[in-house]
């Protein structure tokens, strides 16, 4: 529809002044307005720099919103976007940045188009259908932005969740913070047979202090990890169950009486020193 | 046809499992260690499994088996050297090895069977 796109870009051209200051009105009024979260004087200049950057974009005839001569749009939308996404906008309220124009746009378009019904319904089509690419357009780099942040942060979390550390000659101690799943499960594993390997390690101490809830499913990971570490020849031992996890652990009927438990980490590794030292070093001594 | 070589060291005999297993090497190994355990008298035995990368359960369940028969004959059976990745595979395959003690290495494992011969003679 030529003729369509044309009043559009006439009207924007023009009065692109008015629009705004109609715009930013709408937007001022809106009940998902965060004046908590941004400045007025943000929102103009936002509002300002999309408007120049739609008529850019429009004046080149195209209405393919994926096309080239819309990237400076696109562009400048997942940069808002993503600055409001942190900012801590809710999709919706991303979103209603594009979506109020159509308010002033349309009231512009009637004024113009006067009794020409069929004109104006075209024409609403038209920039309805536009306004609604360039929203959704926002929405998707929205969650998209915020799915990246979300995506590192638990990289970070299972990276700095698995430390193994070595306590002592011989004596490892896994302290474990947060929810164990099957995948958690896996890389703690790993590091700690690992761990194993290369310090040659005889004890690990499992620290469950920061393990908020221990079900039975925690319960067979926590023992998959100690029969693993077994198989490696280091021995286990569990320590820093709370009182309501042993109440619970009890209630589960897990059994964890083939695994050396202990209430404190300083507790535990009392013991494994006494293990260690009444046991290793005569030992290896007598082997050589 | 290719073998696993069993040396006796002492009263305990070593067995160093280097090659892939499959599954007709293994029982091969089960007869011959039983057959050396019984004319050396052995008290012990040190499996090292260190090379070993890939486990199935079959070959899981066969060192269990052979830690059970040396039991049997009055041996104690050692698996040492075992890699993180075999360790998570049999932990995940519902083997955990109950009853066969394990060691990091050789020389761990030679010192805890020193360890049992010299509670035997107290």
């Amino acid at each position: 529809m030529p003729a369509a796109g044309q009043t559009l870009r006439k009207l924007i051209a023009q009065s692109q002044k008015e629009l705004l200051a109609d715009w930013v009105q709408t937007q001022l009024s809106a009940t998902t307005l965060r004046s908590d979260l941004m400045k007025e004087s943000e929102l103009r200049d936002q509002s300002r720099e999309f408007l120049s950057l739609l008529q850019a974009s429009v004046e080149s005839g195209s209405t393919q919103t994926d096309g080239p001569s819309w990237a400076p749009v696109r562009d400048f939308l997942s940069r808002v976007s993503r600055s409001r996404a942190l900012q801590g906008f809710s999709p919706a309220e991303t979103a209603t940045f594009v979506l109020s124009l159509k308010q002033p746009l349309f009231a512009r378009l009637h004024g113009e188009f006067g009794g020409d019904v069929q004109g104006l319904a075209d024409e609403v089509w038209s920039t309805t259908d536009l306004l609604d690419k360039l929203g959704l357009f926002t929405v998707e780099a929205f969650v998209k932005s915020r799915e990246e942040l979300i995506q590192r942060q638990q990289r970070e979390m299972m990276e700095l969740s698995t430390p193994v550390v070595q306590l002592w000659e011989n004596i490892l101690a896994l302290p474990l913070i947060g929810t164990l799943d099957s995948e958690r499960t896996q890389v703690v594993m790993e590091s700690l047979l690992h761990k194993i390997v290369d310090t040659g390690a005889a004890i690990a101490i499992i620290d469950i202090t920061g393990v908020p809830t221990v079900d039975t499913l925690v319960a067979q990971h926590l023992l998959k990890t100690v029969a693993a570490a077994r198989l490696m020849g280091a021995d286990c031992i569990i320590s820093g169950i709370r009182p309501q996890i042993a109440q619970t652990i009890v209630h589960l009927g897990v059994n964890l009486s083939d695994v050396t438990t202990k209430a404190s980490l300083a507790d535990a590794f009392a013991i494994a020193l006494k293990r260690t030292q009444a046991r290793l070093p005569h030992q290896l001594g007598a082997t050589t | 046809m290719e073998k696993i070589p069993i040396l006796k060291m002492g009263r305990f005999l070593l067995v160093t499992i280097q090659v892939d297993m499959h599954d007709q090497l293994a029982l091969q190994l089960q007869e011959d260690l039983t057959a050396r355990i019984v004319a050396a008298r052995a008290r012990g035995v040190l499996i090292d499994i260190s090379s070993l990368e890939v486990v199935d359960s079959f070959i899981g369940r066969m060192i269990s088996n052979i830690a059970a028969m040396a039991r049997v004959l009055d041996a104690e059976t050692v698996v040492v050297g075992i890699q993180p990745a075999v360790a998570i595979t049999l932990v995940e395959l519902g083997l955990s090895l109950e009853g066969v003690r394990t060691a990091l290495n050789v020389d761990r494992g030679m010192a805890l069977l020193h360890e049992r011969l010299a509670d035997d003679q107290r």
